[in-house]
């Protein structure tokens, strides 16, 4: 099944590590377990299919958020080209992003 | 026993979803002809088509749970559904309470039902609420009876149901005769990306030819309220469904929060598998409704759609099985499950059919899965491909395929309280 897989979708670094929903996001999901501080992520935008890299700065788990861009204290989080919720902490791009630096601007 | 192990190898140790390994898949796959397509059900009295056939032991409240056990036990092939209410419910709270009760019995995916209440009164009202189907049920109190005598009189009437269903045949019905509800649950950033657009693109080729619908979870579209109130069919309906949503954050959120709800909503499970904050929560969500379909009307909890045909909302909790269970009361047969970090869910009367797309879970628990659609992460597995993938799981567990979930004995009943009893 993994050679098939090779031959379908060409060399393994096709599939993608982080995934943004909207060429709008400043963040992107790590769809791939394990991700190390110092990779290079290669990463797929679901909407329009275009890609991107980003220099992945900590360990994230997979389904977590990396920063796209220099994200600092009370910035909006955008995700699926919508507002998310606010930075209360800043998170320079290729860091984690969560509860640690980013809350709900809800209830 | 070669053949049957081939049959369950897996590539995964906890089990995987069998939807690409199954050899034994009868004919074409519905998802090559949504408007041809069709399954074998079990049309009822009224008109109305089920995917299973159960006889069901139903109690009226928590004091008459142990007859309906022992009914259950001595009649094989029936059904209690225990739950913890229906004493001294009053208002709202009590119609919620009977049009729980009486949508369950009456669901087509239920054939015939005995209620066991501790007195007569409210019994006769579930039994005459059920009736309207024309499907059998028949009611017993304990008061003046006892339990054991009880059990025996409702034995008796359980054994002719049973006996009487088992020779109900199904029959070949098409796909616009299905009623197919969604909520997701445990779920996570890998929930908005995969599993719940799946059920949205579902939603989007299904609900054009007939299919009755169903989303809701109010409490979680906070942040995606914006859109969901922009895909109202019309403005009325928008400003209803507004109005509902709008409810329950000033009376139920407001009235009762003792802080921002960071440790409810999202959940511990949500947060662990990377959401962070309720409106990413929403907008993940929001993707089971697809991208064309628009709802027609916004539902109470459980009230049975009337609107004929298409996409419903209605106004539930976001927890899982009283979510579910509201759906299933509406009449909804079939439900559609997104999950990220690995709900178990279950129901008792609809089978409800588990779609994640995180490989973590996959990997760990996937003997609670049956649509495996990691694909869409890797960018090998289209969201169309994915949908047709659910339509066919779909087609299949209506035709008879357990679930995951019915496999595993997952029958979670809860029904929704609005406020303390009397």
């Amino acid at each position: 099944m993994s050679s098939q897989q090779a031959t379908t979708t060409g060399a393994k670094s096709n599939i993608p590590q982080v995934l943004a929903h909207s060429p709008k996001d400043n963040v992107a999901v790590v769809v791939v377990e394990g991700l190390k501080a110092g990779t290079k992520a290669f990463g797929v935008v679901t909407e329009d299919n275009s890609t991107f890299t980003v220099d992945v700065k900590d360990d994230i788990p997979i389904g977590h958020k990396v920063a796209l861009i220099d994200l600092s204290d009370k910035d909006t989080v955008v995700k699926y080209g919508q507002d998310v919720g606010r930075m209360v902490a800043a998170a320079g791009k290729g860091h984690h992003v969560h509860t640690q630096n980013m809350k709900t601007k809800r209830w | 026993m070669a053949t049957i192990a081939h049959e369950m190898s897996s590539p995964y140790p906890g089990g995987a979803p069998d939807q690409l390994m199954t050899k034994s898949l009868e004919g074409k796959r519905a998802s090559s002809d949504y408007k041809n397509a069709s399954f074998r059900g079990w049309r009822r009295e009224n008109g109305r088509v089920g995917v299973r056939n159960h006889v069901v032991i139903l109690p009226l409240d928590d004091l008459s749970n142990s007859a309906c056990e022992a009914v259950a036990n001595n009649v094989k092939g029936t059904m209690a559904i225990p739950h913890a209410y229906g004493r001294l419910q009053f208002g709202e709270d009590l119609d919620l309470f009977f049009r729980t009760l009486i949508g369950i019995g009456s669901n087509p995916n239920v054939a015939a039902v005995v209620v066991i209440g501790i007195e007569d009164g409210w019994t006769g009202r579930v039994v005459d609420g059920i009736a309207k189907t024309g499907k059998p049920v028949v009611g017993f109190g304990i008061e003046g009876h006892g339990d054991i005598a009880t059990i025996a009189k409702a034995s008796y009437q359980a054994k002719r149901f049973v006996q009487w269903a088992s020779e109900l045949r199904r029959e070949e019905c098409p796909i616009a005769d299905l009623w197919v509800s969604t909520k997701c649950g445990e779920s996570d950033t890998t929930t908005g990306l995969s599993s719940c657009p799946t059920v949205g693109n579902m939603y989007d080729k299904l609900i054009p030819h007939g299919i009755y619908g169903v989303f809701g979870e109010t409490s979680e579209i906070t942040g995606a309220e914006h859109l969901c109130r922009e895909r109202a069919a019309t403005p009325e309906i928008a400003e209803k469904w507004y109005k509902m949503w709008k409810a329950y954050q000033d009376d139920v959120i407001e009235a009762h929060k003792t802080n921002d709800l960071s440790d409810s909503q999202p959940t511990k499970g949500n947060i662990a598998g990377g959401l962070t904050t309720i409106e990413e929560k929403a907008l993940g969500n929001l993707e089971k409704i697809g991208r064309k379909c628009r709802y027609i009307d916004a539902l109470e909890p459980a009230e049975t759609p009337a609107k004929g045909p298409g996409l419903y909302y209605m106004d539930s909790s976001s927890a899982a099985a009283e979510c579910v269970t509201l759906m299933a009361a509406g009449g909804y047969v079939v439900h559609t499950f997104p999950t990220g970090q690995g709900n178990v869910i279950g129901n008792p009367i609809v089978p409800v059919i588990k779609i994640s797309g995180n490989p973590k879970t996959l990997r760990t628990m996937g003997e609670h899965i049956d649509v495996d659609v990691t694909g869409v992460l890797r960018r090998e597995m289209t969201l169309d491909q994915a949908g047709d993938a659910l339509i066919d799981m779909i087609v299949r567990t209506c035709n008879g395929r357990l679930t995951a979930a019915e496999s595993l004995g997952h029958r979670e009943f809860s029904m929704t309280k609005l406020y303390r009893s009397a």
